[in-house]
């Protein structure tokens, strides 16, 4: 019964996706998603609310069951009903929109109850881990407070903590900031920044254009279902091909956006 | 008419709660006039009935209630727990559980425990440990646990469904998400009307009178009902009423403190 174990071959790219689709009822929400992610890329997913681009992201670790096409993430084929989801689940760590961290436990607890119970390290190997990932996120002091003693910030980075604690090759990010304060989005952005200069393979949903054209290697933009336009981010962002992907960059660049008037002019090229 | 309604509405207000407390005051006052206060006394609070009372009342009647209902709703919680976590995880296990809380909270706790003193054993030539008082106890258990399984079931729902989210990106497998997760935060919710549930337990085990009992094993409202039949003086209905006041006004008092103190708004 012990049936297919993921082999994690390294020709295989991260995550490749495949003649994707999802309908909820009559609602075809993905329609045809194809997209490979490569060994340490950074790709970010931009779009108007309702394109599809959560769904895609809680697709890739089968949050959401698809339903047609194909997901191999590191060689496994997460739609095989024989595959071991969890056990490629510890391998994907995911940070999400409203942090979902355990209200019952200390921050310490949130980084250390997967470890000790899915991954069944020891209580002492498992804090070591957690406190080197607080501290990597900023959070040394704030180790033994409960989550609503935290501003969404820490509360965010200690997700992401969570998340690094598993040891994770994959990272998806579900609009990570899109629940914070303005004032406190910066500290997230940075840790996100040092993770992917450290290499890591990450998927962003975001509607940070200035963290998808500085840190991303590739941006896609989606609108209903589809991947409209993609390519090297400060490309797609400075200058899209498409007139839907212009029409949204110009919504949400729009001048009197806050802090966005630098942005439609950088980048000389 | 024109008077009253010349007044200003506050004066009108003030005017009417006066009025309403004089009708209150001279209910009362023709009540206590019209009672035969001496039969009164003689009848339910008879001085030397109450000494006969005591202490079998308390040592033996009392001690009783509050251990057939510690013992139900400790195994009707954990019976709760199950049957709310199978329904919650669906499959014919949980069609079983809503099968089971359907059947035993549309039936009548009497006759639940009537089944299972003398239905059970007669059906199945299976004695239920404990005699009388073991069946009656197993059959408080089987209807707290029904009721108590649609409260944790609420409970249950009632996290939201990011923190399971959390736990399967994690890894964790749906059983580790329910015991180390989504269970700890559903059993903080339902404490308050858990609460409740064992003040009405407390209540409602004076039904285990139907499943028989002996002089050792009766608990209060059966103690006080064979008392009155001997004596023929209710003394011991109003004790039996004052004792289960007793405790089950500092649990109400508890609940309401708990629920205070788990709102999260505050």
């Amino acid at each position: 019964m012990s049936a297919l174990t993921p082999t994690f071959s390294s020709t295989e790219p991260p995550i490749r996706i495949t003649g994707l689709h999802k309908s909820f009822g009559d609602n075809e929400v993905l329609r045809g998603i194809d997209l490979t992610v490569t060994q340490g890329e950074v790709v970010c997913v931009i779009g108007p609310s309702g394109s599809g681009k959560s769904t895609l992201l809680r697709c890739v670790n089968l949050l959401e069951k698809p339903t047609s096409g194909s997901i191999k993430l590191l060689g496994a084929e997460m739609t095989d009903p024989d595959v071991e989801l969890n056990q490629v689940r510890t391998h994907v760590g995911m940070v999400f929109q409203s942090f979902n961290l355990f209200p019952n436990m200390t921050a310490l607890g949130n980084c250390t109850i997967a470890q000790r119970k899915v991954l069944k390290r020891s209580k002492a190997e498992a804090e070591a881990i957690a406190r080197k990932n607080l501290e990597m996120v900023g959070l040394a002091d704030r180790m033994d407070y409960a989550p609503a003693k935290l501003s969404g910030g820490q509360q965010q980075r200690v997700a992401i903590a969570r998340a690094l604690s598993m040891d994770p090759k994959i990272m998806l990010f579900d609009e990570p900031t899109a629940a914070l304060d303005p004032e406190l989005v910066g500290d997230v952005l940075a840790v996100m920044r040092d993770l992917a200069q450290a290499g890591m393979t990450m998927m962003v949903v975001t509607h940070e254009m200035a963290f998808a054209r500085d840190v991303s290697d590739r941006t896609i933009f989606m609108d209903r279902g589809v991947i409209v336009e993609q390519g090297p981010s400060a490309q797609l962002i400075s200058n899209p091909r498409e007139e839907r992907t212009r029409i949204f960059l110009k919504r949400v660049l729009d001048p009197t956006h806050i802090a966005d008037s630098e942005l439609g002019e950088t980048e000389p090229d | 008419m024109g008077i009253l309604s010349s007044l200003k509405p506050t004066a009108r207000q003030r005017l009417g709660r006066a009025a309403s407390y004089a009708v209150g005051l001279l209910v009362i006052l023709v009540v206590v006039l019209l009672a035969d206060w001496p039969t009164i006394f003689k009848q339910f609070a008879n001085v030397e009935v109450a000494a006969k009372m005591w202490p079998n009342i308390v040592l033996i009647a009392l001690r009783n209630t509050l251990l057939y209902t510690i013992v139900s709703f400790v195994g009707g919680s954990l019976l709760g727990v199950l049957l709310a976590v199978l329904k919650v995880a669906g499959g014919p296990l949980g069609w079983f559980a809503v099968a089971f809380i359907e059947l035993f909270r549309g039936i009548p706790a009497l006759l639940t425990i009537f089944a299972f003193a003398f239905v059970v054993p007669i059906a199945f030539g299976f004695q239920i440990p404990g005699g009388a008082v073991g069946a009656g106890v197993l059959g408080l258990i089987v209807v707290t646990g029904a009721y108590s399984a649609e409260i944790i079931r609420a409970g249950i729902e009632a996290v939201p469904p990011g923190q399971q989210e959390a736990a399967r990106s994690l890894g964790m497998t749906s059983g580790q998400t329910m015991g180390f997760v989504v269970l700890p935060q559903a059993l903080r919710i339902v404490i308050p009307p858990m609460t409740n549930e064992l003040v009405m337990l407390l209540k409602d085990s004076s039904l285990l009178f139907i499943a028989g009992n002996t002089i050792q094993t009766k608990e209060l409202t059966s103690f006080a009902r064979d008392a009155l039949s001997v004596n023929a003086n209710a003394t011991p209905l109003m004790m039996a009423a004052l004792l289960y006041l007793i405790v089950t006004l500092p649990l109400t008092w508890l609940s309401g403190q708990l629920e205070k103190k788990l709102d999260p708004k505050r």
